[in-house]
């Protein structure tokens, strides 16, 4: 059964039905409910035969920890990750929404798909929507010209950089970078430093922390390191906080018991008419 | 007021003005036995989401006997207590004895409520021992009014710390417990447990607890660790 509120074929992009009703409402002091941001560190940085990728894993709602193991860096085709910061739905679904036209686009060509048509995709998207999807991301991949890193804004502007960083935490990140990248790193190199920025940032950003995630995108393969380090282990409680049974106060009891009022078999027959058991 | 500009239906965009208070973060809680208090802060001090300093004190010695846990807005905290204990010294120099717990719990109030049209932003809650010898909790509000019990948690986790507090302590919400006064193992226990689950969930909680016991041998000090995220 179709209806205006759940109709049978949704139409593409976003509904707008409510925007006037909303528009409305904060007029008269009813606010619209807050999305979660995730106050992050992300970053991306070049080295001689790849890219590396880092992300913190805390989500945060106001000033309390909503997620403490989330994955900031999104799958986008099988050469191509994106770390995401900002509106934390935004992110996962302006990266799950071009990673499939990647994909479709993938099968069309038959070719490993450039990390700059990911790059002219996600800025147009995001241009097209004025900075109201609240997505800042970190693009990363490997096609055949080489190793590429994309940073891009909010409002679809973009930079081809060697080194960035975003989020709440980019300042810390950034400052590492700054001081230690250079060009031509190896592998090893390039980790350490990239888990570095990161852990500037998950200790020195309120809104970034708990676990580091790396991903190395080289020619032909991937590895997401999920964690590559759990930068801060949880604190050992003293006492145990069990409850003895009865604790819980019972505020109402009540039996009812099942009454059998009928008992029917039904046999099932098989494709050759019998019911066929099943001897595997 | 001057409208800059319609942004979207969410309302005038306004000019800053200058706000006097900042928002220091730090939690504070503190539970009294039969004989002892126990109070514990957190001793990171932030601005927004950076930190300022992972080891800054937040419990201040008044005497032997007393002990007051104060955040908030941090230069507020200094002056109120920079003067709580100017006035404890002309008491002391006017008496000729320390001020009890009861008056310097009854002087806190006064002062926080003198300045009601522009309070200080401050969470206290002061411990130590009355004149019997038996702990005793303060808890006050940043206008003056305050209330005797306990257990009090204060301070940016109040909200998670309180809770807690009511289960483990207050024995609330539960049926078949017998209703004991808690040993001074189980209340240092207990603030610990309390400020690990604190800074699992409010990142302006973190770095390190300083814990005052107070007894009647004396004001004995322990630091505890915390996560730094």
């Amino acid at each position: 059964m179709a209806s205006v509120l759940c109709p049978d074929f949704a139409p593409p992009g976003f509904s707008f039905e409510n925007h006037q009703r909303n528009a409305f409402l904060v007029k008269k002091g009813f606010p619209a409910p807050k999305a979660t941001k995730t106050g992050t560190t992300i970053v991306g940085a070049v080295f001689r035969d790849g890219v590396v990728l880092g992300a913190d894993t805390r989500a945060t709602e106001d000033t309390i920890v909503a997620t403490k193991n989330c994955q900031k860096i999104h799958y986008m085709a099988p050469n191509m990750y994106c770390c995401g910061a900002g509106t934390a739905a935004d992110t996962e679904f302006t990266t799950a929404s071009i990673s499939s036209q990647l994909e479709l686009h993938r099968l069309n060509t038959g070719r490993v798909v450039p990390v700059v048509t990911a790059n002219m995709m996600l800025r147009q998207m995001l241009f097209r929507y004025q900075g109201h999807i609240g997505a800042a991301l970190i693009l990363g991949g490997v096609d055949n010209s080489g190793p590429h890193l994309y940073q891009i804004y909010p409002h679809g502007s973009s930079d081809d950089l060697p080194y960035c960083t975003m989020g709440s935490g980019s300042l810390g990140a950034m400052a590492v970078f700054e001081s230690r990248w250079k060009p031509n790193m190896s592998e090893e190199e390039a980790k350490l430093l990239v888990r570095d920025a990161v852990a500037a940032g998950v200790f020195n950003d309120l809104a970034s922390g708990n676990n580091i995630d790396l991903c190395v995108l080289r020619k032909g393969t991937v590895d997401l390191l999920r964690p590559y380090e759990v930068a801060n282990v949880k604190g050992q409680r003293i006492n145990t906080y069990k409850y003895k049974k009865g604790t819980t106060v019972v505020l109402k009891q009540k039996v009812v018991p099942i009454v059998v009022e009928d008992e029917v078999v039904r046999k099932v027959p098989g494709p050759d008419g019998e019911e066929s058991m099943d001897t595997s | 007021m001057a409208v800059v500009e319609t942004y979207a239906g969410y309302g005038p965009i306004q000019a800053q003005r200058f706000s006097p208070y900042a928002d220091n973060g730090g939690s504070i809680v503190a539970i009294a036995g039969e004989d002892f208090a126990v109070i514990g802060s957190d001793t990171r001090l932030t601005v927004g989401y950076a930190i300022n300093t992972r080891e800054q004190n937040k419990l201040f010695r008044l005497s032997d006997k007393t002990v007051l846990g104060s955040c908030g807005c941090w230069c507020d905290v200094l002056t109120l207590t920079r003067v709580l204990n100017a006035r404890m010294m002309m008491y002391n120099h006017e008496h000729q004895k320390v001020m009890g717990t009861q008056a310097v719990a009854q002087l806190l109030s006064t002062m926080l409520y003198y300045k009601r049209f522009f309070p200080y932003y401050v969470s206290n809650i002061l411990a130590g021992l009355d004149e019997n010898g038996k702990g005793a909790v303060y808890h006050y509000d940043p206008v003056g009014h305050y209330e005797r019990n306990y257990y009090y948690a204060g301070g940016a986790s109040s909200a998670l710390l309180q809770p807690f507090l009511d289960n483990q302590v207050g024995l609330k919400n539960m049926e078949n417990v017998t209703k004991e006064i808690i040993s001074l193992e189980k209340a240092v226990a207990v603030v610990k447990d309390a400020f690990i689950s604190a800074a699992e969930r409010e990142i302006h909680t973190g770095d390190a607890i300083m814990i005052n016991i107070i007894d009647k041998n004396g004001i004995r000090e322990e630091k505890f660790a915390l996560r730094k995220d």
